[in-house]
């Protein structure tokens, strides 16, 4: 395969990455207005919390971003 | 590499060039270029500090932009509190201005100066910007730590109540996730805003490429790639304040480690 092909197709597949990374943070903010709505007295004393789990699952989404753009730009 | 094909490069708005005149200054043989960069951490800076001290009149009853800082302030002062508890007061100036300066940073290189000529640069899409800023949260969590528990600082890599023989596992994974933080606070806010800014660029082609195409294309792409931009531009707001909170929240969640131990 021409491997400025096979760049290309490796750019595209991190793109999966990027979107295994929105089902995380999906589930991070879906299942904490889930517990929120339940105990809504609670709720605030966990943000903190909320937003270090939606860091490190959009972490790994963006490491699937760079992926990509090294892929095109640097590789 | 797709500017010779006549379309809109979205890398191009990252370039680091000279100010005006100021090219290659150089001060024994280190260059000191005024770019771009430096313009706009100047910019947001002058900007920061107006704003606080517009607001800091200290007025009985406050008025609207000593309640927009106070309430900067306040926010900022109960994350610190909240995560650090009362010694951790005296982080708060230095997790303040990281915030306040990371946020004036994102909001003001989305400004839509475009049309008036100005391009604005967001300087934070920049590894070498947010890696020293993540270089320096790690150097005050490690001086902080040396400092205040000594040796006794390595207890860090054992969780309390860790069984004897888990201890070689989970030492060695605990030290690299401490030594991974720098880069990964580093990365986080740079890739956030590089990948905002190349999304809204890849739109903005969309919509000069398709409308130039014909009526059909135009409305057909453009239209719905416009309508998509304004929302990206309100999602990217929200980015900007959100990366701008991470990484203040993950600064003050790790001196609490050199602070508290765990």
């Amino acid at each position: 395969m021409d491997p400025e092909a096979a760049k290309l197709i490796g750019a595209g597949l991190a793109a999966i990455g990027a979107g295994m990374a929105a089902i995380g943070v999906g589930n991070v903010f879906g299942s904490f207005l889930e517990s929120a709505l339940r105990n809504p007295g609670a709720a605030d004393g966990q943000q903190g919390r909320l937003f270090i789990g939606f860091a490190a699952a959009e972490l790994l989404g963006l490491l699937a971003f760079v992926v990509a753009m090294i892929l095109i730009f640097v590789a | 590499m797709a500017a010779e094909e006549g379309k809109v490069d979205p890398m191009h708005q990252f370039t680091i060039e000279p100010v005006g005149s100021w090219a290659h200054w150089e001060i024994a043989g280190v260059d000191v270029t005024f770019t771009n960069s430096a313009l706009w951490m100047l910019i947001t800076t002058v900007v920061l500090i107006a704003f606080v001290q517009m607001g800091n009149k200290r007025q009985f009853i406050p008025g609207r932009w000593q309640m927009a800082v106070e309430s900067l302030t306040g926010f900022v002062d109960n994350m610190v509190q909240a995560n650090i508890g009362k010694q951790g007061r005296k982080y708060l100036p230095y997790v303040f201005s990281l915030f306040s300066f990371i946020l004036f940073a994102n909001i003001l290189g989305l400004l839509p100066l475009g049309v008036a000529g100005i391009h604005p640069f967001t300087f934070t899409s920049h590894f070498t910007v947010t890696g020293i800023l993540a270089v320096i949260s790690f150097s005050i969590v490690l001086l902080v730590g040396f400092w205040k528990h000594g040796l006794k600082f390595f207890t860090l890599f054992v969780p309390h109540g860790t069984p004897l023989p888990m201890i070689p596992i989970i030492a060695p994974i605990e030290f690299i996730s401490f030594m991974v933080r720098p880069f990964s606070l580093g990365l986080r806010l740079f890739v956030a805003m590089m990948a905002g800014h190349v999304l809204l660029e890849v739109l903005s082609s969309f919509v000069i490429d398709g409308t130039n195409a014909g009526i059909g294309f135009g409305v057909l792409v453009g239209l719905p790639s416009f309508l998509l931009m304004i929302g990206i531009c309100a999602l990217e707001l929200l980015v900007a304040g959100i990366q701008a909170y991470v990484f203040a929240l993950l600064t003050a969640l790790y001196i609490n480690d050199a602070e508290n131990l765990h």
